[in-house]
């Protein structure tokens, strides 16, 4: 279809204006963050960089020792995506290249999996968790995440797309079956994989509810209740602080997000095919 | 399934045996004990259990805390599933056409998707605050997030703004996969753009718009805890106290814990009514391969 110069400059008004609304609220957070806090309250309001830039930072960093919170967020949210990606890409196996009395019913079973989110059964994992010791460990915070419907699903999508010669092909060759997941499955699914991690680092680095309840001491905190944390212990004016905290704790998921786009993208297409 | 399988009788209960582990401890265990726990009288100290019937659920229901919290949470839902998948929708069409830097445009559109829901709470709360914030600079009105009829539609817009990418990503699959081949027919049989959109494009898209329905719903009833703990805390006056926040207060704050599960289940029933939903929806309505 043929666009007027009209038509073309309307759609790129309208798309600036979206990344706008959408972009606004994280630029205007970056610029505070180098403000003094006389210069965050200075009327009308001053929307451009501060001198406060390196204070901001330093403080918001030492306040709540958001090192160690970041250090935590990323040892959860890598051992958590490990644990998964490791599960179901072994389960989605099991599933597409085996025929096994049960199929249906443990296949059923991991459906209902996605009616039990965290909420639904918190009180009790709540006393699992305390039974085995792991209140306030990084334990709590990884093993009871590792099973995951999602990833099942996504490496079911992607299997099944591999042609049915390959796996005939090296049966004939008397590959066994793991040979056979490790030297010709696993090759195939590496954007699927890349996909997942981003997902799920994303998910694991951005929770909340279950690391509030499950920790309690400050060093097994991590980056989101840090965020609270700075919010309670900055005077509430003091938003140049807070929102280094802010840039610093959003920082590692984006920088994931942007290297890792496009297969994040493919594995998406994949995900709403379930 | 595949005609061409490998025969190994125990080999793929073995490779089950790790996923299934983890989903009997901690997802299908704490379910059925916390729908249990529902039924009885917990001591929040000595742990004690009393058998107590429907004493949680009755209790639950002649609350008028809890139940003005259950119409609010509808209401949230609802307005953050509209008002998200509409504007996503629109983006994700602009992001569909032929122009030059789509590519560029698409990252910068999709990327709050990163962000947490606690991150946009503390982002809301700068913008918002009575006492420095733009909007209130700007609007010269001041408690927005004080008042404890504004503060909900904060919420509403923080939550919307944060799935903003998210949304906007499956929109922008399923528009690709429209088959160009019906628009051009319709474009022959003298349809406009308008027309050509809400007759075939948006019925193409029925099915992603179902499943942003569910997901949505679902992020706004459970995910938007850190953003609202982060916001409001459920205040003013308990004006933004949705479900998910009711219940950790209740478990986690008050330790009513035979209380607490009744909750739970609530919103368990809450998950299957809106799965069930949805899987009625995909199969009747929107069979169109």
């Amino acid at each position: 279809m043929i666009q007027t110069r009209f038509q073309t400059i309307r759609l790129h008004t309208l798309l600036i204006l979206a990344v706008l609304i959408i972009c606004l609220p994280v630029i205007l957070a970056i610029i505070i963050s180098t403000q003094s806090e006389a210069q965050v309250l200075s009327y009308p309001p001053r929307l451009i960089p501060g001198s406060s830039t390196i204070d901001n930072y330093n403080k918001a960093w030492r306040t709540v020792n958001l090192g160690r919170l970041m250090f935590n967020s990323g040892v959860i949210a890598i051992s958590v995506t490990i644990g998964k990606v490791i599960l179901s890409l072994l389960s989605a196996f099991a599933f597409t290249h085996f025929e096994f009395k049960g199929k249906q019913f443990f296949f059923f079973l991991i459906l209902v999996t996605l009616l039990l989110p965290v909420p639904v059964r918190i009180v009790a994992l709540f006393d699992v968790v305390r039974g085995f010791g792991w209140i306030d460990s990084y334990a709590g915070l990884i093993i009871p995440f590792w099973a995951s419907a999602t990833g099942t699903f996504l490496f079911i999508q992607r299997f099944k797309t591999v042609p049915v010669e390959l796996i005939d092909a090296s049966r004939m060759d008397g590959c066994r079956p793991m040979q056979y997941f490790f030297r010709i499955l696993l090759p195939l699914t590496k954007s699927t994989i890349g996909a997942l991690c981003v997902i799920e680092f994303i998910y694991i680095w951005n929770q909340y509810l279950w690391p509030l309840m499950a920790t309690n001491s400050d060093s097994m905190r991590v980056v989101q209740i840090g965020i609270k944390m700075l919010m309670n212990s900055e005077s509430s004016n003091n938003w140049g602080v807070i929102m280094a905290g802010v840039v610093i704790s959003m920082l590692p998921p984006l920088l994931l997000f942007f290297v890792l786009q496009d297969s994040f993208m493919k594995g998406f297409a994949l995900q709403s095919e379930k | 399934m595949k005609s061409s399988s490998f025969k190994n009788p125990l080999l793929p209960y073995v490779l089950l045996i790790p996923t299934f582990l983890i989903l009997v401890v901690f997802l299908f265990y704490p379910a059925f004990e916390t729908f249990r726990l529902s039924l009885f009288k917990v001591h929040p100290y000595s742990g004690a259990e009393r058998f107590a019937g429907f004493y949680n659920f009755k209790k639950i229901f002649t609350n008028p805390e809890y139940l003005s919290s259950f119409w609010r949470s509808l209401v949230f839902a609802v307005t953050v599933v509209i008002i998200g998948l509409m504007f996503s929708l629109f983006v994700a069409v602009l992001l569909n056409q032929k122009a030059r830097g789509m590519k560029l445009y698409r990252s910068f559109l999709i990327w709050p998707y990163a962000l947490s829901p606690a991150i946009a709470g503390a982002l809301f709360n700068f913008l918002f605050n009575p006492a420095n914030g733009l909007i209130g600079y700007f609007t010269g009105v001041r408690t927005w997030l004080t008042d404890s009829s504004t503060a909900m539609f904060i919420i509403i817009i923080a939550a919307v703004w944060k799935n903003l990418g998210y949304n906007i990503v499956f929109y922008l699959t399923a528009l690709r996969n429209v088959p160009t081949s019906a628009l051009e027919a319709a474009a022959i049989d003298g349809a406009g753009p308008v027309r050509r959109f809400f007759s075939i494009t948006f019925t193409y898209l029925s099915p992603i718009t179902f499943f942003l329905m569910v997901m949505n719903t679902t992020y706004a009833y459970f995910a938007c805890f850190g953003l609202i703990d982060v916001l409001t805390e459920g205040g003013p006056a308990g004006s933004t106290q949705i479900l998910i926040y009711q219940l950790y207060k209740d478990f986690f704050v008050h330790s009513k814990i035979g209380y607490a599960a009744a909750e739970s289940l609530i919103l368990f029933l809450l998950v299957v009514g809106i799965t069930m939903l949805q899987f009625q929806t995909t199969e009747k309505k929107v069979h169109y391969q």
